[in-house]
């Protein structure tokens, strides 16, 4: 058997695990598509009626809007960093992950940016950026890099499934719709295996692998300076971008592990993604953990220690327990502590206490996030008085909830619809006997 | 033509040119000189001091010394050719009285609880004495607002105004967190006051819902030679405004060298070595004419606990 055929019947038996609708599938889509619906009326609310229906005020002016920014395209960095790093080491694992890894950068990419033109007040206007923009504001900055990155990602998630719609194309087993069956042949784009077709297709995945991880850099840098570049306390720190790069990964990765259990869950894939595969990602989360939480140390110890009026009033609100103290403790010791004791320990190390650990450290990095911009805006340079009481603490509004809990939903069902027109698994790639190139050992 | 009359269109011809101020009694407004010719009608007789745009001090009479006309948008941007506007604020004076936040929520069409002016009840340390401090839009030379703005909806005029074009604002909010002064306001939501005006970045009415509002320093009172309503409405003349190349700023009733007032009352900016540059000095509150505690009778009830709140609880996490 060659090794189309073997490509060829991995098609067959992969996709024939979850191409049946279930009614599971079809109780979460309607459910998701209600959760959507509703954010889109709680928008139009916010259309209608203006900002006035969110928790927002003339102090607070970020909410949990800004929150779900940071937090999508934080999540975006699974694809870029590490199925681009990974491809760039040639390391032999990453096959069945890959697809998964590129699938949530790009859907968060497309997710994160619209909780910004929701956040603005005039989206009528959306096009001044174009018009009359400035490339002196970091906002210019982020349009240019986060545009960028969308396309990259969609291209390199697109060239990394040519071959397996060229493996559609040709498939004769699968009963595929008449339409599904035209794309395939066009996105194919009348790959057929050549040795030229494939070493140009390997050198493209290579550029594109080795573009993706500067431009993740870049873009979240770039996020961290729309708070860095201002002069208020808790934002203006020279290590906010790193600090925000690697948070990223972090819970990027962390939601990769997530979403690779989802799948191996509900699609049976257990014979593909192994144990063994949650306990290498489990390793790299662990040490993205540590690096997370040491920068998190570094950037409050010399905060604190230095102990300016205007930057000692936010540290106080995040240390006190009368103010943000408890989440502050949860999201910064809770969110990394708990996931390297599950990842780091090997008597506890399993699938669930990995997976486990993941959605503790999203859950986390969700509320630092929150933590870094709301007591900063809590806490201006001048008193809060002389103004409404409501306006000095920031409370999100329905509004606000809604569309957050639109955003995951339409992140799973993004999720939902990509597989129907893309294998989960790249079947070419883990058809192929392994890359002879590769360095790093089975045994990690 | 006479000896006479020729010297007089040469005159006129170089007064159309020229762009005047009235020293002392109109000031602040950019005034254009026109016509002189003594025998024309409208001659009042008083004369005044007009300031050329090649910096020669002529006196005309006050009937030929026209105002300048409404700007075009080219010129709002630009602004009055040589003026530097400065704000001093005599905080020896300030009893709270509020006069000058309802002339400025008047003037403004402001909505409850999006005023541009602010007073606060500042105590630099547990062991000086309280004051109240009126706080407008500092118009930075450095603002931090202008550079972050995407879209240059705020910009920084060469008269030192920092305006907003409310028509252009996307709304981002970005320019709210990166003044460290807090002098902006957001529109949430559409204005409930209606206003008769068409809009124009100086007045800044009608407020467009979904923008930024902030202090303007009255641009749109200059062009009738009026002071900024603030400045007016303040009974005890806290506010002095002017013109710093011109060296001169006033309150309306009095007037001062402004170079001498900041030397001789140890003026200073609030909080400058933040980089920004600010344009409004205060002189600090010595000699008082109010006991600080009388300035409480103007607050509503509902938001006397927010000036008790003391910013020294930081303590507790000190080393």
């Amino acid at each position: 058997m060659d090794s189309k055929d073997i490509a060829q019947k991995n098609l067959v038996d992969i996709v024939s695990r979850y191409d049946k609708p279930t009614i599971l599938g079809k109780v979460l889509f309607s459910f998701f598509f209600l959760v959507l619906l509703f954010a889109i009326y709680a928008f139009i609310t916010q259309l209608v009626k203006g900002q006035i229906v969110t928790g927002m005020r003339d102090y607070v002016v970020w909410g949990i809007y800004d929150v779900n920014f940071i937090f999508f395209i934080g999540i975006s960095y699974a694809g870029a960093m590490i199925s681009g790093i990974l491809h760039l080491l040639h390391v032999e694992w990453r096959k069945p992950i890959i697809r998964i890894a590129e699938m949530i950068t790009v859907i968060s990419v497309i997710i994160g940016p619209v909780f910004i033109l929701v956040e603005m007040g005039r989206l009528d206007r959306i096009f001044n950026i174009f018009t009359h923009g400035r490339i002196q504001s970091p906002i210019l900055w982020d349009v240019v890099a986060i545009v960028t990155y969308l396309c990259c990602s969609i291209l390199f998630l697109y060239l990394a499934l040519i071959r397996d719609y060229a493996l559609i194309r040709d498939n004769t087993e699968l009963k595929i719709v008449k339409w599904h069956k035209v794309l395939y042949r066009k996105l194919a784009v009348n790959y057929i295996g050549l040795p030229q077709q494939k070493k140009f297709l390997n050198r493209a995945l290579t550029i594109m692998s080795a573009l993706i991880i500067p431009l993740a850099v870049i873009v979240h840098s770039v996020l961290a300076w729309i708070f860095g570049m201002t002069i208020r306390p808790g934002w203006h720190s020279t290590i906010f971008a790193p600090y925000f790069v690697v948070a990223a990964v972090f819970s990027g990765t962390a939601v990769l592990i997530i979403a690779m259990w989802v799948f191996r869950k509900f699609y049976h894939l257990e014979d593909i993604i192994t144990e063994k595969h949650f306990k290498y990602i489990g390793t790299i989360l662990f040490v993205l953990a540590a690096l997370y939480g040491y920068f998190t140390f570094s950037e409050y110890l010399t905060v604190w220690y230095g102990s300016q009026t205007w930057e000692l009033e936010v540290i106080y609100k995040l240390f006190d327990f009368s103010d943000y103290g408890a989440w502050f403790y949860l999201a910064a010791f809770v969110g990394v502590l708990v996931p390297m004791i599950f990842t780091g320990l090997p008597f506890l190390r399993n699938i669930n206490t990995i997976v486990i650990g993941s959605v503790v450290a999203v859950i986390c990095m969700w509320i630092k996030r929150y933590l870094i911009i709301i007591p900063t805006l809590e806490t201006p340079l001048l008193p809060l008085q002389d103004i409404r009481p409501e306006y000095a603490h920031y409370t999100a509004s329905w509004v606000e909830w809604a569309l957050t809990a639109g955003g995951m939903a339409t992140f799973c069902l993004f999720f939902m619809i990509f597989i129907e027109f893309m294998p989960i698994i790249p079947i070419a790639d883990i058809s192929e006997a392994p890359e002879k190139k590769e360095f790093i050992s089975e045994k990690l | 033509m006479s000896k006479k009359n020729k010297k007089d269109s040469t005159r006129r011809h170089f007064l159309k040119k020229s762009f005047s101020i009235a020293a002392g009694t109109i000031l602040g407004g950019g005034i254009l000189a026109a016509c002189t010719k003594e025998d024309e009608p409208g001659t009042i007789g008083e004369k005044v001091k007009v300031l050329t745009a090649d910096g020669k001090l002529m006196e005309v009479d006050r009937g030929h010394a026209l105002c300048c006309s409404v700007p075009s948008s080219a010129d709002v941007r630009k602004g009055i050719p040589g003026r530097h506007f400065v704000m001093v604020i005599d905080l020896a004076r300030c009893r709270n009285v509020r006069a000058c936040v309802d002339a400025c929520n008047k003037m403004h069409f402001l909505e409850p609880g999006h005023e541009w002016l602010k007073v606060f009840y500042m105590q630099d340390s547990e062991d000086t004495s309280p004051y109240w401090m009126p706080k407008p839009c500092f118009h930075c030379d450095t603002p931090a607002c202008v550079n972050v703005c995407p879209v240059g909806a705020s910009f920084k005029r060469d008269d030192g105004l920092v305006l907003i074009d409310n028509e252009r604002c996307i709304g981002c909010k970005f320019c709210m967190t990166a003044c460290p002064y807090s002098s902006r306001v957001f529109n949430w939501k559409a204005p409930s006051i209606k206003v008769p005006a068409n809009y124009s970045p100086m007045t800044g009415v009608p407020q467009r819902v979904g923008t930024v509002g902030k202090c303007d320093f009255c641009p749109d009172s200059f062009a009738t030679g009026t002071l900024p309503d603030c400045v007016t409405a303040c009974p005890n003349g806290v506010y002095f405004f002017g013109d710093k190349n011109e060296d001169v700023v006033t309150n309306g009733v009095e007037s001062f060298r402004f170079s001498e007032l900041v030397k001789e009352k140890s003026a200073y900016r609030y909080m400058e070595e933040l980089g920004t540059s600010p344009n409004v000095y205060y002189l600090p509150a010595v000699d008082r004419r109010f006991p600080v505690e009388e300035g409480f009778e103007n607050i509503p009830d509902s938001l006397k606990p927010a000036y008790q709140v003391k910013r020294a609880h930081v303590k507790k996490f000190k080393i």
